[in-house]
């Protein structure tokens, strides 16, 4: 039986959610086969300790709660407020204000919406992500391929054993911004493709697992982070993220993976701000495709200025890009949300007064395709 | 005896997890137990936590429908913190001041213990469902800590219909419990 198929039945059976004929029918499958038995013992088990888990979350959740707002009322003292219960605490504090605001908030929000709302449907027509998702027909040339690669390696016995490839259902850009931590920016709308692994490849070809920290579909950055062991850290940055706009008029470059290995390209700023003016992005002239989303913009003195992260539908060479000083927002706001998480961004900038292919040369194995299935 | 009507009322509202019965226990007995972690090295964060570890004790122990509680709740609660304390301080080399203890304590090991062990296993899902990865975790933790609906589920998933999201949530589901033996064998 599958997988999956008996962690179903199993949990139906634990929840007693079973009709008379099936509880029958599973009962005297146990009973005349030992294996299916045994199998059942070990999901039952798991599915039992997940629920008391579960159970067991959501008091701590109902504790914490309380004693947030005991503590809120005065009933109970606990040292200086922090995170949520200070904003529990400062909600009791101004709860009248914050009403009379938020109603006002409702008013506004509800004219907003109408206008985005149109806007934004034109936005899907008009704008197209570049993230590139891998047909059926790739997928399977891959397998081929991988079997080939077996093979030859077979033949090789020197060859060191290399991990299985992982299919991927899509292929886009990122970039690492913290080598002692691993992390990496890519846009947000690329992790929608992602329903279970996500895959970081270099231009080697290796892959590794990543996991996505952040996600803000607002600015369309998204940072993941390498957890895979077997990654092996790479030296310091050689481009620092620039915290200003990038000049209109200025040259830039930019490196992605429109296809299964590294492309260049180039282009300037065309304008300082993106689709319908949003002051998020800014307009590129340069030609980008599916599986640029992410893609690093570069400009002369080494420094990033942009994250490629869609394209104009209706006219060709018009690509939008995150100004890359939502980078530093992202990374400010993550270490808000995720407190454990420890990212630093340090670079050695050393591409200002060289010549464009030692540039490329230097930037590219920071480059990575994000992908996964 | 007027008390003990109420403490049962109040350990089966525990049991149901319900809000106004673990506030009540709460503002009867946090006070006692703050002024005891305080008075013994203790700060007021500590209190907060032993103070927490003995509602999930305590729960343990009104989750069983045979359980009747022989002593006030007050001493139940009292004891079970004296003695969570007192392990935490002996981990850090300190003891106890042997001065005043005017309550009176009941013996609360074996409650421990059985304490001691449920803490291991959820520290072993913890670590599975930590490694899991997303979307796993949020669905997995959507549908069985916050109990929404398959249905409510599918539309903050952007699952095209709960049948969908059911699929993917089996699929997680086999992950995780394969993160879950893994983390077992590890342990033992």
């Amino acid at each position: 039986m599958e997988e999956s198929l008996l962690l179903d039945t199993v949990e139906r059976y634990n929840n007693g959610e079973m009709s008379a004929q099936e509880l029958f029918h599973f009962e005297e499958m146990r009973k005349n086969n030992a294996e299916f038995d045994q199998m059942v013992v070990e999901h039952l088990f798991f599915i039992q300790d997940l629920e008391k888990y579960a159970d067991f979350k959501r008091l701590k959740n109902r504790l914490n709660e309380i004693e947030d707002q005991l503590s809120v009322e005065g009933a109970i003292s606990k040292s200086p407020l922090t995170g949520k219960s200070k904003l529990i605490y400062l909600w009791g504090k101004h709860k009248r204000t914050v009403a009379v605001a938020a109603t006002i908030a409702i008013i506004v929000s509800i004219s907003c919406f109408l206008i985005v709302s149109i806007f934004s449907n034109n936005k899907q027509n008009n704008i197209r992500p570049l993230v590139e998702k891998l047909k059926e027909q790739d997928v399977k040339y891959k397998k081929l391929e991988n079997q080939i690669g077996k093979l030859k390696r077979a033949n090789d016995l020197q060859a060191p054993i290399e991990k299985p490839r992982l299919e991927s259902k899509f292929r886009a850009t990122g970039f690492m911004i913290d080598v002692d931590n691993n992390y990496i920016i890519t846009n947000a709308h690329v992790l929608n493709e992602v329903k279970n692994q996500l895959i970081v490849e270099n231009n080697k070809g290796e892959q590794y697992l990543a996991e996505s920290v952040y996600v803000n579909p607002d600015n369309d950055l998204a940072i993941i982070k390498i957890t895979d062991r077997d990654f092996k850290k790479i030296p310091a940055l050689p481009f620092s993220i620039k915290k200003t706009d990038a000049d209109l008029g200025e040259q830039v470059f930019l490196l992605g993976y429109p296809k299964q290995e590294i492309v260049y390209g180039e282009g300037y700023i065309s304008a300082q701000n993106g689709y319908q003016l949003d002051t998020i992005f800014c307009q590129l002239s340069t030609l980008a495709n599916e599986g640029n989303s992410g893609s690093p913009v570069i400009n002369k003195n080494g420094e990033l200025v942009g994250v490629v992260s869609s394209k104009e539908a209706n006219s060709e060479g018009v690509v939008y890009a995150i100004k890359s000083s939502n980078i530093y927002n992202a990374i400010n706001e993550m270490r808000k949300i995720k407190e454990n998480e420890n990212i630093r961004i340090t670079s050695k900038p050393i591409l200002r007064k060289t010549d464009r292919v030692t540039q490329i040369k230097k930037v590219q194995d920071y480059v990575f395709m994000i992908k996964g299935n | 005896m007027n008390n003990n009507g109420q403490d049962k009322i109040l350990l089966e509202g525990l049991a149901r997890q319900n809000k106004e019965s673990i506030e009540l226990i709460y503002k009867a007995n946090y006070k006692m137990i703050q002024n005891l972690i305080l008075n013994n090295k203790g700060t007021i964060d500590d209190a907060a936590d032993i103070f927490q570890e003995s509602m999930i004790v305590l729960y343990e122990k009104a989750l069983n429908p045979d359980f009747i509680l022989t002593c006030q709740l007050k001493t139940f609660i009292y004891s079970v913190c004296k003695r969570l304390w007192l392990k935490k301080l002996q981990q850090q080399q300190r003891f106890l001041s042997q001065t005043d203890d005017f309550n009176q304590v009941v013996s609360v090991d074996e409650d421990l213990d059985l304490y001691k062990k449920r803490q291991a296993s959820f520290d072993i899902m913890e670590h599975a469902m930590a490694k899991i990865g997303e979307p796993c975790k949020s669905l997995l933790e959507a549908y069985y800590i916050e109990r929404k609906h398959m249905q409510e589920i599918a539309s903050e998933f952007s699952y095209t219909n709960a049948d969908n999201a059911k699929t993917q949530k089996y699929k997680c589901l086999v992950r995780l419990k394969k993160l879950f033996f893994a983390e077992y064998k590890n342990l033992k």
